[in-house]
């Protein structure tokens, strides 16, 4: 049982450490790069192609500033790795209690 | 334990509904496309959100332990789709996280949870749209989970091991959404001169290219979960029949 849970843990930590990997090295090759959004990009190619397209509907909000987005964002991430963290905390406890009876 | 499933899940919608995903990358902006396809693609996608919202409901009915699990996945979702992640183009992008509960739930049940994510975030938070609500839900809870439960169930097949299975399905669902949705713009703008081929072309040199290792990091992340759930929530997957019990 301990055995197993280390193996999980080791095997996770390599995948976690894969994906920070991945993350930092376009910003470690791209020194000057903005790493702006993409779907932006993607609009620039809409004009590029079609230069007499208007956008014909605007968004109903939009969050006021760059710092209001952030808290946004925050906060969610926050929110939703708390359902996640309290989904294994639970499924956890309740293999041990197995375990055990 | 009953009365527990219900709170959470009224505290993950809560969730929904104040904190919307942001996401800066990927979907087809708001008014961005054209009306006569906005409409075409809310048609096509229409049918997969009944027999989505039928397919959940038959889950819970038949296993009500399921629900935290449908949580888990829906936050999964909820979490990948936030991180807007630098990417080898020198723009961002961000994961779907609709693979790992395609290959939990099947897929169509993943278009209802992919759709409301989509809906939150057009509305609070000016990503994506109300108008292209339709063409950024079959890139990206259609097309996505389709892809990766095929692909999935098709390497079970083959009695690949688990780990690749989830891995490469929610890598390729990851990745085609995003070629779906340069396809979806380039039937909408085709170049002038080499029409939808061209356009697409240039459209995928955006989204697809700068999705690769972004798509690599979701397939990543989906097994890291799913070693999570193989260790400690076994039974539920019995019950979803995504393991076999060992005789």
């Amino acid at each position: 049982m301990d055995e197993s849970v280390k193996n999980l843990a080791q095997k996770n930590l390599v995948l976690a450490l894969l994906v920070v990997i991945l993350a930092v090295a376009p910003m470690v090759m791209h020194r000057s790069a903005e790493f702006g959004g993409a779907d932006g990009e993607a609009e620039k190619v809409i004009t590029e192609v079609s230069p007499d397209y208007a956008s014909w509907f605007g968004s109903f909000w939009e969050p006021p500033s760059g710092e209001i987005e952030t808290l946004l964002f925050a906060l969610q991430a926050a929110l939703g790795s708390g359902f996640i963290g309290y989904y294994f905390g639970f499924a956890r406890g309740r293999k041990k209690q197995q375990e055990k009876a | 334990m009953k009365k527990n499933s219900i709170l959470l899940s009224a505290y993950f919608l809560l969730i929904l509904l104040v904190f919307p995903q942001s996401a800066y990358a990927m979907h087809i902006a708001e008014g961005f496309l054209p009306v006569k396809w906005a409409g075409l693609w809310v048609i096509v996608t229409a049918p997969f959100l009944v027999v989505g919202l039928r397919s959940i409901r038959g889950s819970i009915k038949e296993k009500p332990d399921l629900k935290m699990l449908l949580g888990l996945v829906g936050a999964f979702a909820f979490i990948l789709s936030a991180l807007k992640i630098p990417s080898l183009t020198g723009s961002c992008s961000h994961p779907t996280g609709v693979g790992l509960g395609a290959v939990l739930f099947g897929p169509a049940a993943m278009s209802v949870l992919g759709c409301i994510v989509l809906i939150f975030q057009a509305l609070f938070l000016a990503h994506g749209g109300i108008t292209t609500l339709g063409a950024n839900t079959f890139s990206m809870a259609v097309v996505g989970p389709f892809v990766a439960y095929g692909v999935y169930k098709a390497l079970q097949k083959m009695s690949a091991p688990h780990w690749l299975s989830v891995f490469l399905a929610a890598a390729l669902g990851d990745l085609l959404t995003y070629v779906t949705t340069s396809l979806q713009l380039a039937l909408a703008f085709p170049d002038a001169v080499g029409g939808v081929a061209a356009s697409f072309v240039k459209f995928a040199g955006v989204f697809a290219i700068t999705q690769i290792p972004l798509a690599i990091s979701e397939g990543l992340l989906t097994v890291l979960v799913f070693n999570l759930l193989v260790s400690y929530s076994r039974q539920e997957l019995y019950d979803l029949s995504v393991l076999k019990k060992e005789v």
